[in-house]
């Protein structure tokens, strides 16, 4: 048994090299342009309500899902530019691009809006392949992702009608919005060349703010690349009442289907009252180096996978 | 019950009364949405495939699968018998459920039958059964080039690619997964 898990580490050598030095190329691009890293508790006592995302209980408090409440909490408290990497917890997510514990980058810079955050995060991108040694373009999965030209940028809206024939009211009302997602329109996103998805339903973003003159949808993008969401972004949410009632839809829709109803925070309510405009991206540590090394599965770019601790 | 969560590659569940192995699965979950169970199912009658995304609400009942120990004993009239080896019960098969396996059934033969709550669904084989070719064009030396092959008849009618030195009388060994010939047996 034990022989055989030293042939699979010693077997992840260079792809784990390649990983450490996105990793450290990652944290050049943000100290490089002014952001303080910071560390955030990963145990915490109380998470911000989410749907579907479940915590992993630790005593009577849980590790985070993501690092958002205490980051967010900084930004309000006059931290203009911060990041950090670090493991996040997800109850019950194991799959071929997921692990109940894995890596996300996480950033927030004041006074922008999402718009801005789509840019940085393809400045980011194609700052850390040229330094890794890819310059324009990553090979992922049999296809040619060209990072040179200009990324997609496409709607919620926009890529529904292109793949699925579909409007956002339809997959909604027919109760089908994720699964379209995930087995119609994923597939094609971001294979010749990265592709933001913008403008999300306002059911499916929480903390996001709403979009002016539109309130039924969330400033909210994700990033594709070779069919896999590589990260998540919006406009911070900064209006306290909007926030008071978010969470308590989400409260009312878990309690109503039969999930845990976690405990919220009340400090991060209290320090919003001087949140800025900003916005925020997380960003899959461990499905950007899927990318850079052509590994099919997650489970290639971590040393271990929980089968194997 | 299953849940969706508890679906695995290889399970065997209950759909619409009819039984099905998962082939593929895989857990997705888009960024802000809810957890998705995307399977491919092969129906274990048709072998149809087909696949599917369920919820982590949706639940299965296991299908009710049994493999039973059993020894072919003849056919007669077009029917395959085999006999139970605990009960001794006999169980009579048609040639359209018996399908490829009949290549390989000689008598006296031990195979497992697969039971779908009481219905046969199929036959596994032992990976090697050693068969007698009772059909052979006689070698003509020239033939002996690599690679080369030759059709012979089997004793259960089954016809094979052989070495060109496989006479008629002789036994050969056969590997049940592949068809194929694998070596001569001697006595």
């Amino acid at each position: 048994m034990s022989q055989r898990w030293n042939a699979t580490l010693s077997g992840k050598r260079d792809i784990l090299a390649v990983r450490a030095r996105m990793v450290q190329s990652i944290r050049n691009y943000f100290i490089s342009r002014d952001y303080l890293e910071v560390e955030t508790p990963n145990r915490i006592p109380a998470l911000i309500p989410e749907p579907y995302i479940d915590a992993v209980a630790s005593g009577e408090w849980f590790l985070h899902t993501s690092p958002e409440v205490c980051m967010k909490r900084l930004v309000a408290a006059g931290y203009r530019r911060i990041f950090q990497i670090c493991k996040c917890y997800r109850e019950g997510e194991r799959g071929s691009r997921h692990l109940a514990e894995f890596t996300l980058l996480e950033w927030y810079c004041e006074g922008v809006d999402y718009y801005s955050l789509m840019d940085q995060c393809e400045e980011m991108i194609i700052a850390v392949a040229r330094d890794l040694g890819y310059g324009d373009v990553v090979h992922y999965h049999g296809n040619t992702i060209s990072l040179s030209g200009a990324w997609g940028r496409i709607s919620v809206a926009d890529v529904l009608a292109r793949y699925a024939r579909m409007s956002i009211e339809e997959a909604i009302h027919g109760d089908c919005f994720d699964e379209v997602m995930v087995c119609s329109v994923e597939p094609h996103l971001g294979i010749d060349r990265p592709t933001f998805v913008y403008d999300y339903p306002l059911s499916s973003g929480v903390l996001a703010k709403e979009k002016d003159m539109d309130p039924l949808t969330a400033e909210r993008f994700e990033l594709y690349m070779g069919g896999m969401e590589i990260a998540n972004g919006f406009s911070e949410l900064v209006d306290l009442e909007e926030h008071h009632r978010r969470f308590r839809e989400v409260r009312e829709y878990r309690r109503s289907t039969g999930k845990k109803v976690f405990p919220e925070p009340a400090h991060f309510l209290s320090d919003l009252v001087t949140m800025p405009d900003s916005a925020g991206v997380a960003l899959g540590v461990d499905r950007l180096a899927m990318i850079f090394t052509d590994s099919p599965v997650i489970d290639d770019v971590v040393a271990f996978t929980p089968e194997m601790v | 019950m299953y849940n969706a969560s508890d679906l695995r590659k290889g399970l065997r569940i209950k759909i619409d009364n009819e039984p099905y192995v998962v082939v593929e699965f895989n857990f997705v979950k888009p960024g802000k949405g809810q957890a998705l169970y995307r399977s491919k199912l092969k129906n274990m009658i048709t072998g149809a495939q087909f696949e599917r995304t369920f919820r982590v609400a949706d639940t299965f009942e296991p299908a009710d699968l049994r493999e039973k120990k059993m020894q072919y004993l003849y056919k007669e009239e077009g029917k395959y018998c085999f006999m139970d080896s605990e009960s001794y019960d006999q169980l009579f098969l048609t040639e359209g459920q018996v399908g490829e396996a009949k290549r390989y059934l000689i008598d006296n033969l031990d195979v497992e039958i697969l039971f779908f709550e009481d219905k046969p669904l199929g036959i596994n084989l032992p990976n090697f059964v050693d068969l007698i070719v009772v059909k052979a064009e006689p070698w003509a030396r020239g033939d002996s080039v690599s690679g080369k092959t030759k059709p012979v008849t089997l004793q259960t009618g089954y016809q094979i690619q052989v070495p060109p030195f496989i006479e008629e009388g002789e036994k050969i060994r056969v590997d049940t997964r592949s068809g194929e010939y694998l070596t001569r047996v001697k006595e």
